[in-house]
């Protein structure tokens, strides 16, 4: 069972005080975008041996949403960040290329 | 025989004697003995019957590793099978069964499969299901259901309680032998908040039997004094019968704490499963003694070297008069000399090595007159419930025997392997340490966590040290690591010194002798508990089961309760010998938790009987309750499904209250509609993006009801908004939906438009909702007085604040069941009061409370969907007619742009219709209507099915809305729904509104 | 209304009973708002409180719940003054001022095992040096909601839903059962 830091309101607690929400950075495509794009958006995930960016919710605590960066295989968490962005931040894909050199995920690396 | 001896026993407290029962015969023993101690000082070395060939067995082992000694505890309330003497603290009054067999331990018919077992192999199971088929059903799979399974599962309920305990520490030491203590000791000094857990009743583990000195005093000494140090220290917990059942994930161990297992008087929970998160872990688990391979091994009176030695010191029992050790180590050694010093006989130790020079033990033991056969083994075991004696051969030969010696136990010693499952359970990795022929943990392979820090350090024996000098210096390393490895310093205080005489090397033993044939193999068994022996591992592999984990599950080694504590590396020695590759090349199964079984109880914790779900109660729920109230849980709330009366049935009641509702007055307990308050400037941008109607134009004191759809176009929620002012909106959500919205709506606002001002509270909870409902409704709230209600001033689909009866309300003039009808919020703490007022009031005007089922039953007489009947995540708002509430104005909602997906615009798509049978009956609910033709596996055509049914009271007929194909085409034409039972109905189609299709008494 | 359930008479492990009617109001918004700041001292007599913290005196006062979110605590009575006093105050910045006074119940825990209690049923550490006077922890009790911070030593209040204040009494009495104290905290409480 994990332990995750709410970056939100810096608590640091198991799992079950959380509920996972899948993918980090989806964009959204609405009315008006092309099939492809809508199925990407809706459909297809990424299913990492690695690195991932996965959205929590620190559902029985302050209730908000964040991202963090989690290694699948080891379950090794990079680090925790809000929601409120479209992508990682900096210091923490830095520190990611530290410890997993030559890591990618979507567009990302 | 086995009996108590005049002295030793340094566990046992003999001013108390203790009764207890087994199979029946009242037996005593003492405080301090474990149920194993116990029935051996009585003679009583048959303890059950094994798994397949229901041979007799004996108890082999003195702890957790105990494979035979399994047996039915307590009765009625207290009944727990499987439970391992070994481990089993004596009490008063303790009643025991022994298990798998029948009719009586002594002699069992099963027992004729020891006979069969030719017939019996590996995969036996596997090869004869395949065919002939039939035979399966008649002849194998009874027998089967009647051979299997040991012990037998409770029928009372559990009588006792059982909780959990959530607890956090820097370091957790698993182990209280000399390595635990030393490593939390070591660890402790550091300031390190260090908790020791010892899954037996006495801290030292095997230290003060196997004897030695801590800087020049006994083991004894140490472990007393260091225990004492360790107590003293406000840094640090200790805890016995305390397991380390497993290890897990970022430092999360569970473990298994038997509070009253050993005094079931005492009050209070009988497990606690401790849910640990540690920073770092030192495993100082020990090592258990490996049995050898000879044919005859499992016959009572054959044991383990140290459980022998372990009898003796701690409960003054000895396992025979007349003891064979038969080794390929020194440690065994050490059993000779404690059962000699005892008084009892060692007529021979058989050592299987050839070693150029006589060991220090060798040459005590020559000297203490005992005969060392060097390069010797068994031959075969004699005896049948009983050792009666021991062939001897030379190990190098095919076991011919040399001579034979009469003895009643067998002590015998195959080496020693770490105990590794805690250090593996997550990822740790193993050796293979060549020189003690065993796997240890590979310390640069640790588990690790949530840092991607290792974050366990073996200690002791379980990292593979065996000698008490390597043992506290791998303990004091664990444990400075442990500390630092949490941000603590280390101090330079020195362990202390540990001293024991010099060993000769072990040399492994795989089988005995080395060229056993195929009639000692047979008999030579590695899993005693699943009955594997030498020969069904060699057969394995001989068909192909090359892997490991292939050959575990074709031959079951290692799948019993024991998990192979005993059996896991003879059987490993076996498969890669048979597949001529090495033990490390071939590796090990995947050890799981728990280490050793685990109480359902404890798993559960509090969560049975009342608590068992957290049930959800409206402010109304006792008067429901003390007035007839069926409940139906709707998610965790439960609702009342009908009030049924003395003297009716719940049909009649459902009946009663959907009449009533619409002749007279009937009230229904709201309050579980989620209500979640939407305030700021962009809330009406925010709800046109959440209903796929428009809500941003709706006028403060309007209500509207809206369609929520998830972004894949699918319906998952719908209510009535509330305009409260320019920027506040009220949202009724469906019942249990008010966590799932609040989240859906915190989802959008805070990952996806965390720039729009808008803030939702949820104030579900905070309002008893009532809905008032029936021609009566207005002359209801009139007589409550206090505030206008005319339909001039709070029309259809309004709303207003104000007062009733004195009660501060707020008053919804929307109706679910097509009539009349005021939804009334009050604050929950007023909610009975107000309840009770309209109760009072309605008196005169024919009121009743109408559950859930009369709710449905209006509904569907009006053709109002309900989410979860006519939706079931798959069905868009377009399937069932409720194009007008869908903006076409809008750019932009939730699942627009799916529900523009060509699977989604498919004229072919079910649609919602109304249903009538031909006959008056009620449709069965789910039932799929067929057309022409069938698909292609020969199945019908489905062209529908009924998504609600009910009897109408109002109408005298069935009434039933379903989806199908062209649906709203084909009104008059008649669809077949098979039934069950071979029943067909008949049912038109026909306008989903039943029931006052203008819609004019809602709006009187 | 605070007559204990559970008690040491009955040989429990410590008192747990129903808290007095306590006036609570969610108030959300930007915390770091000068209005809202001054609002909240206004109203409460008390500061908006650090991350994970609660400033109360005497049942008044305010607790920590997120970013954006605080729970003001009053006199029941007091709830619709206090609210208006805020809606008017907050009038002109984005704000959410809600009563939430009935949608909660809530307990008092006392005793030297007030915290084994919560232990058993909450994933947190309650260990005295890790969680004390003036903290607030929302999180999970068994299988429900909930938060409670310090009244004092040995002293928690704690809330949960209104609709599951039996689900919550009956496991806080399951977890103060007789015989149940876990004696981990200190060394010198006795064990029972």
């Amino acid at each position: 069972m994990l332990i995750l830091t709410c970056p939100v309101c810096g608590v640091t607690a198991e799992e079950t005080e959380f509920h996972g929400g899948g993918e980090a950075h989806l964009t959204r495509h609405g009315p008006g975008s092309s099939d492809d794009d809508f199925e990407d958006y809706l459909f297809m995930r990424e299913n990492p041996r690695g690195v991932h960016f996965e959205r929590w919710r620190h559902v029985y605590g302050c209730g908000k949403w964040f991202h963090a960066a989690r290694c699948t295989t080891t379950l090794e968490v990079f680090g925790t960040y809000p929601a409120q962005t479209t992508e990682p931040p900096k210091d923490l894909r830095a520190k990611i290329s530290k410890k997993r050199p030559g890591w990618t995920w979507k567009d990302l690396a | 025989m086995s009996t108590r001896l005049a002295t030793g026993g340094r566990l046992l407290n003999k001013g108390q004697p203790l009764q207890f029962t087994f199979n029946g015969k009242r037996l005593r023993g003492f405080e301090g003995d474990t149920l194993a101690s116990a029935l051996l000082a009585n003679d009583e070395m048959l303890v059950g019957r094994s798994f397949k060939y229901h041979r007799p067995r004996g108890i082999v082992a003195s702890g957790a590793e105990e494979p035979n000694g399994l047996v039915n505890l307590g009765d009625e309330g207290t009944f727990e099978p499987n439970q391992r003497v070994t481990t089993t603290e004596l009490f008063e009054g303790l009643t025991a069964q022994s298990q798998n067999h029948w009719p009586s331990l002594d002699f069992d018919i099963g027992a004729i499969n020891t006979h069969l077992s030719r017939f019996l192999p590996a995969g036996f199971y596997y090869k004869m299901f395949i065919h002939p088929r039939p035979l399966w059903k008649h002849v194998y799979e009874p027998f089967i259901r009647q051979s299997a399974g040991l012990g037998r599962a409770p029928k009372a309920r559990d009588a006792d309680t059982y909780e959990h305990f959530h607890f956090f520490c820097d370091v957790m030491v698993i182990g209280g032998g000399v390595a635990g203590l030393q490593a939390a000791k070591t660890a402790a000094l550091t300031g390190a908040k260090v908790l020791l857990v010892e899954q037996s009743a006495h801290w030292g583990g095997r230290g003060p039997v196997d004897g030695g000195t801590v800087d020049g005093k006994p083991v004894d000494n140490f472990v007393d004094e260091i225990v004492a140090e360790l107590d003293a220290m406000p840094n640090v917990t200790l805890r016995k019968r305390l397991m380390g059942a497993g290890v897990y994930d970022h430092g999360y161990v569970l473990g298994y704490e038997q509070l009253r297992d050993h005094a079931p008087e005492t009050p209070g929970p009988r497990h606690r499963l401790w849910r640990i998160r540690a920073g770092h872990i030192v495993t100082a688990t020990g090592a258990i003694e490996r049995p050898l391979s000879f044919a005859g091994n499992d016959i009572p009176g054959v044991m383990l070297a140290s459980a022998v030695r372990d009898y003796v010191a701690n409960y003054g029992v000895s396992a025979g008069d007349r003891t064979v050790v038969v080794t390929n180590n020194d440690d065994a050694y050490l059993t000779a000399f404690a059962l000699v010093n005892a008084g009892l006989r060692v007529p021979a130790i058989l050592d299987a090595r050839v070693l150029a020079e006589d060991s220090a033990a060798m040459a005590e033991a020559k000297a203490l007159g005992i005969r060392v056969m060097m390069g010797h083994g068994i031959a075969k075991v004699a005896g049948g419930k009983r050792v009666t004696g021991v062939g001897i051969c030379s190990q190098a030969g095919e076991g011919a025997v040399l001579e034979e010696i009469a003895c009643d136990a067998v002590a015998m010693s195959g080496g020693w392997s770490p105990v590794v499952h805690l250090w593996s359970h997550c990822g740790g990795k193993l050796v293979w340490d060549e020189a003690q022929a065993h796997f240890r943990p590979d310390v640069d392979k640790a588990p690790t966590g949530a840092a991607g820090e290792a974050f366990a350090t073996p200690a002791g024996a379980a990292a593979g040290e065996m000698r008490l000098a390597d043992v506290l210096t791998s303990a004091d390393q664990a444990g400075k690591a442990a500390a630092k490895a949490v941000g603590f310093k280390p101090t330079r205080v020195k362990p202390p010194v540990g001293e024991t005489p010099e060993e000769a090397p072990m040399q492994p033993v795989w089988l005995m002798p080395q060229g056993a044939g195929p009639a000692l193999r047979g008999k030579a068994w590695l899993d005693y508990q699943n009955d594997v022996k030498v020969s069904d591992v060699q057969l394995a592999a001989q068909e192909g089961f090359e892997s490991v984990e292939h050959a575990k599950r074709y031959t079951t080694l290692g799948m019993a309760t024991d998990q192979g504590k005993l059996s896991n590396i003879n059987g490993l020695a076996t498969l890669a010998g048979s597949l001529g590759s090495s033990i490390p090349e071939v590796g090990t199964t995947t050890f799981r938790p728990p280490y050793t079984p685990i109480s359902m109880g404890a798993i559960a914790g509090e969560a049975r009987g009342e608590v068992f779900q957290p049930i959800r109660r409206t402010p109304m729920h006792d008067w429901h309750a003390a007035n007839g109230a069926e409940w139906e849980p709707v998610g965790h709330w439960r609702r009342p499904y009908a009030y049924v009366r003395a003297g009716e049935s719940t049909h009649d009641a459902v009946m009663r209250e959907t009449k009533n509702t619409r002749e007279h007055l009937g009230l229904l307990d709201a309050s579980t509609l989620g209500k979640l308050i939407v305030k700021g400037p962009d809330a009406g941008r925010f709800l046109d993006m959440l209903y796929t109607n428009m809500m941003s134009t709706l006028k403060p004191g309007k209500c509207r009801y809206g369609l929520m759809c998830s972004e894949n176009g699918f319906l998952m929620d719908d209510g009535v908004v509330a305009r409260i002012d320019e920027d506040t909106f009220l949202c009724h959500t469906t019942t249990g939906g008010a966590e799932r919205i609040h989240q859906h709506m915190e989802e959008w606002l805070q990952t996806e438009w965390w720039d729009w001002q808008v803030y939702v509270a949820n104030v579900t909870e905070q309002y008893a909702q009532v809905a008032v409902v029936g021609p009566n409704a207005r002359t209801a709230l009139e007589k409550l007085g206090g505030m206008d209600i005319s339909k001039e001033a709070l029309g259809f689909m309004e709303w207003a604040d104000g007062e009733l009866a004195g009660f501060k309300v707020r008053v919804y003039r929307i109706s679910f069941s097509g009539e009349l009808s005021y939804e009334i919020a009050v604050d929950a703490g007023q909610g009975q009061a107000f309840w009770d007022a309209l109760m009072v009031v309605g008196h005169d005007l024919g009121v009743m409370p109408y559950g859930t089922e009369a709710l449905h039953i209006l509904r569907a007489e009006k053709g109002f969907i309900m989410i979860g009947d006519e939706t079931d995540g798959t069905v868009i708002p377009q399937d069932l007619g409720l194009q007008w509430a869908i903006s076409k104005k809008k750019d932009d909602y939730l699942g627009k742009r799916a529900q523009e997906r060509s699977h989604m615009t498919d004229p072919e798509r079910w649609k919602l219709v109304g249903l009538e049978t031909l006959s008056g009956a009620v449709l069965p609910d789910g039932a799929y209507a067929v057309g022409e033709g069938a698909n292609a596996n020969g199945q019908r055509t489905m062209i529908g099915r009924v998504t609600s049914s009910y009897h109408s009271p109002n109408l005298g007929k069935g009434i039933a809305m379903g989806l199908v194909l062209h649906g709203p085409d084909r009104m008059g034409e008649v669809l077949e729904f098979p039934g069950t039972e071979g029943a067909t109905y008949k049912a038109r189609i026909v306008n989903p509104v039943f029931y006052d299709r203008d819609g004019e008494k809602a709006d009187v | 209304m605070s007559e204990p359930m559970t008690a040491g008479a009955d040989g429990g492990i410590a008192a747990i009973a129903e808290a007095p009617l306590q006036g609570m109001i969610t108030l959300r918004g930007d915390l770091s708002d000068d209005t809202i700041r001054a609002a909240v001292k206004s109203a409460t007599g008390q500061k908006v409180p650090e991350r994970g913290m609660i400033n109360t005196a005497d049942g008044v006062g305010v607790c920590w719940m997120s970013p954006d979110e605080l729970l003001i605590l009053c006199a029941h009575g007091d709830v619709p003054d206090k609210l208006h006093q805020l809606q008017e105050s907050l009038s002109r910045v984005h704000a959410l001022a809600v009563n939430v006074s009935d949608a909660r119940a809530g307990f008092i825990l006392s005793g030297p095992h007030a915290r084994d209690v919560l232990a058993k049923l909450c994933p947190v550490d309650l260990a005295p040096d890790r969680f004390a006077f003036g903290q607030l922890r929302r999180t999970r009790l068994a299988q429900v909601p909930a938060a409670f911070w310090m009244l004092g030593e040995d002293r928690f209040h704690l809330i949960c839903f209104r609709s599951q204040k039996q689900y919550v009494s009956d496991v806080l009495t399951v977890s103060a059962q007789p015989g149940s104290a876990v004696n981990v905290w200190s060394k010198t409480i006795s064990g029972t």
